[in-house]
Order: structure tokens, then sequence, then C-alpha cells
């Protein structure tokens, strides 16, 4: 059944990839059983795992004792997701483009193009360390 | 007949190797360091080694999983083999795309013609 109503929670958990897989996992149960797509299923998964991966590894720097914590709303036309880290955070304005020709052969650097590739809006703070991610219905997109 | 590595399932063809992946999802750095562990000791051991890898079973990787390709290709080419990708889904296909991925890699819709391949080299 799908929801109608606007569903807002924030989870703070322990900097490891159980942890972050864990809400994951429950994010994707709770947008299947709004009634997203296939598509926009896969689309929201990978745009997490980037998300968490870039805040796990690269923001809190594989600290355990730091946290992640992550802000999920569902409506019955989107889902916004915002995770953030407890690290410095990063120059989101000055990514090299991972599709030029001299940075294709880079093993790494992908993260952010593909967030951005797959979510409708994507929002860094300004220090870089919070991540705001948002995804319309497929079937609502062109309303 | 089949050796199966944790991560992949190797055939030995004639003139090539093919490894199929075996997990659904290729996510995580524990996930990613297994199953390089399992490709890299193949490149290893054969001096220009032609290898297929086969997506067929894979429904889900990340970003760094196309690392780990790239780190896969390029200790290939140093050893004078070649690499070829085959049986990519549409949906994985559309990350390899975005990235412009699908432009260093060979990638070929089966094994057959991933296999064929080498005897055009």
């Amino acid at each position: 059944m799908v929801s109608k109503a606007t569903l807002q929670k924030s989870v703070t958990v322990s900097n490891t990839i159980s942890d972050v897989a864990a809400v994951c996992r429950q994010i994707l149960d709770l947008a299947k059983n709004n009634g997203f797509s296939r598509e926009d299923i896969f689309a929201i998964h990978l745009a997490m795992e980037e998300a968490f991966i870039n805040a796990v590894k690269h923001g809190n720097n594989a600290d355990a004792s730091r946290n992640i914590t992550v802000d999920y709303s569902i409506a019955p036309d989107r889902i916004e997701i915002s995770v953030s880290d407890e690290g410095s955070g990063f120059d989101y304005k000055n990514l090299p483009d991972p599709r030029q020709k001299q940075n294709l052969q880079k093993p790494s650097g992908r993260g952010v193009l593909l967030m951005r590739s797959y979510m409708d809006k994507v929002k860094f703070n300004e220090t870089g360390n919070s991540v705001h991610m948002t995804k319309y219905k497929s079937a609502n997109k062109d309303v | 007949m089949a050796e199966i590595n944790p991560k992949i399932a190797v055939v030995y063809t004639e003139n090539a190797a093919v490894a199929t992946l075996i997990d659904q999802k290729i996510l995580e750095e524990i996930d990613i360091h297994a199953l390089e562990n399992s490709i890299i000791p193949l490149v290893e051991r054969k001096q220009g080694i032609n290898l297929v890898l086969d997506f067929s079973n894979v429904e889900f990787l990340s970003s760094s999983a196309l690392g780990l390709l790239i780190r896969v290709s390029k200790k290939i080419y140093e050893s004078n083999g070649q690499l070829r990708l085959c049986a990519i889904s549409d949906s994985i296909m559309q990350i390899f795309k975005i990235t412009r991925l699908d432009k260093i890699f060979k990638i070929f819709p089966d094994r057959q013609q991933a296999l064929d391949s080498f005897e055009n080299v």
C-alpha cells in the first residue's frame, strides 16, 4: 500500500559499512513500499551507496569512533536523503571530471558524478561534509 | 571443468579464460578486495592472458567496482594480455555510459562474441 503522508526520520549510526548498509536497506524498503519503480530504486540505491562510501571512507576517514547522520523523508512524489559525516568536508566545487580523457583510467573519482546522474537534485553544504539528494518518482517527473 | 574461487567461476578455452562474477551485487570494499584477489592471480599466472569477465549474474555495482575493473585492466595490458567484458545488464551498462568507461573497455553482448573477438586481434 502506498502511503499518502510524508514520513521524516533522522538516524545516527557509527561509521561502519555494516551500520550504514542497514540504514540503506531501511530506506530502500520504504521506497519500494511507497511505489517507487524498479529503476528509481536502482538510482536511489546507487546514489546512497556512493554517498555512504564517501562519508565513511573519505569524510570520516574510516574512523570507527565517528558517526554518520542520515536524515530522510518520503512523500508521495519524492524521496529526500541527507548523509552527513563528521569530517572537514571536501572541495566539491572543483572536482575533476572523471569523463575527461586524462581521468578516464583513474580508478576513483566517479561517485559524485553517479550521484548527480541518478538523482534529480544533489546539493552539498558549504563545507562539503553533508549531501542532500532528492529523487522524484519517475511517473511524476514531467508533471 | 570450472575452477571455483570465492567470487568467480573460471572456465578455460583454447586461448582464453572466462571468469563469471558470482555475486549479484558488487558494492562493499571487502567484497571488491576479495574479487580482486580472485582475479589478479589469474592474470599473474599466465603472461599475456586473454580474459573475459562475464557479468551475467551482476545486478548492481558501485563506482568502487569500476575502480577494480580499471586496476585489473591495467594489470592485464601491462602483461600484454587482453580484457573483454560481456553480458552486462542494461542498467549497469548505463553506469558505464555515464562514466564513459564504455569507451575504454571492450564490451560484448555475450560470452561467445567476447571470445570470438580474441581471434580477430
